[in-house]
């Protein structure tokens, strides 16, 4: 289109990462793999296995990060799945890698009732758990995640960051891989 | 309430879209079948102007929707929220309801696409408008414009970055 000399370059991802995200892989891995997420998002919950097989096949050479951007006005079950995955995330990384995937696996059922169900499958501290997700005690940490997503350009679930730069490629397994191979090529 | 329903002051075509440093082209549009927005209403204010190509289009949905989650951080920045497209009072009405939408959508309806004109954001060969930002500062004039490819829901951050700079130059001109 011609007469558009505003257009803005690719969104960068703003808000860096830190300890304090749930990470997967290396933190001197070459490529980091950022997602914001949301876990009734039917998307997200087909973009889940595919990840794995990205991590599989970078291995050590991929971080993968998972942040939370509930879109609660259309998604009603969002918000409470993403607080479960962070309270379990209060009780250790593989804890909450594993609610993560139990979410992603069971997007039929997100309601309250299953979510505390799977706390105890997963063997979680039960009352640390109640606990937490009665108080909302991540309510705060998820909104921060959103509104810095927002910032950085996240334009619906689930947007993908490499090494910094919004994806806006298909995220089927190959063009994702592919375009995660052209960044590993070039750091190296 | 205004009797001018339709009224655009400048009654302009632009065929590009307005760039920054442009005063926005007042307007006065229906937002339900009683109520009319002027851009006006809001001096004083940023007002973030929205136009998509149509109400119930997948990408409009999800777009309208993240602005829709995000009103608060617009609001932290005392900025007013207006989306425009083409369609009439009654399906912005359903839309709005089925959508859960809380800030108001303009009615480009009669004559079609008039604003969008003044814009510089219509497309003639398929009767919308483009998908397209305008940052309109308290003053009224646009600090920042963005049209994104027709399919492309643009996000957020561009309309974030603006008006967070706009909030920085009001706080360096009133600690002076």
């Amino acid at each position: 289109m011609s007469g558009d000399p505003t257009r803005s370059d690719v969104s960068q991802l703003v808000v860096p990462v830190t300890e304090d995200d749930h990470r997967q892989g290396p933190d001197d891995a070459a490529v980091t793999l950022v997602e914001y997420g949301d876990y009734q998002c039917s998307h997200c919950g087909q973009a889940s296995p595919l990840i794995k097989d990205v991590q599989e096949q970078f291995g050590d050479d991929l971080r993968f990060v998972f942040r939370n951007f509930p879109l609660t006005s259309i998604h009603k079950y969002a918000q409470h799945a993403a607080e479960a995955a962070e309270a379990a995330g209060a009780q250790g990384e593989e804890e909450f890698w594993s609610m993560h995937d139990l979410l992603y696996e069971n997007q039929d059922a997100l309601d309250d009732e299953s979510l505390i169900t799977y706390a105890e499958q997963l063997g979680l501290d039960p009352e640390r758990f109640r606990s937490d997700f009665a108080s909302h005690a991540f309510e705060d940490r998820i909104h921060e995640q959103f509104v810095g997503g927002a910032r950085s350009g996240v334009n619906g679930t689930p947007t993908f960051y490499i090494n910094g730069e919004r994806y806006d490629g298909s995220w089927s397994p190959s063009p994702l891989s592919t375009a995660i191979q052209r960044v590993l090529s070039s750091s190296r | 309430m205004s009797t001018g329903h339709y009224a655009i002051s400048a009654g302009e075509i632009h065929r590009e879209p307005l760039s920054a440093g442009t005063r926005a082209p007042e307007f006065t549009l229906p937002t339900t079948p009683d109520q009319t927005v002027s851009l006006s209403d809001f001096h004083g204010q940023p007002v973030v102007l929205a136009f998509y190509p149509a109400d119930w289009s997948p990408t409009c949905g999800g777009q309208l929707s993240l602005y829709n989650q995000l009103l608060p951080e617009f609001q932290a920045h005392g900025a007013q929220l207006l989306g425009v497209s083409v369609d009439g009072v009654w399906c912005h009405r359903a839309f709005e309801e089925d959508r859960n939408i809380h800030f108001p959508l303009l009615a480009d309806f009669e004559p079609k696409g008039a604003i969008a004109k003044a814009y510089g954001v219509y497309r003639d060969a398929v009767g919308t408008s483009e998908r397209a930002l305008f940052v309109i500062d308290a003053g009224g004039i646009i600090q920042w414009s963005y049209v994104s490819p027709i399919g492309i829901n643009p996000g957020a951050d561009g309309i974030l970055r603006e008006l967070e700079a706009l909030s920085t130059t009001v706080d360096m001109e009133e600690s002076r």
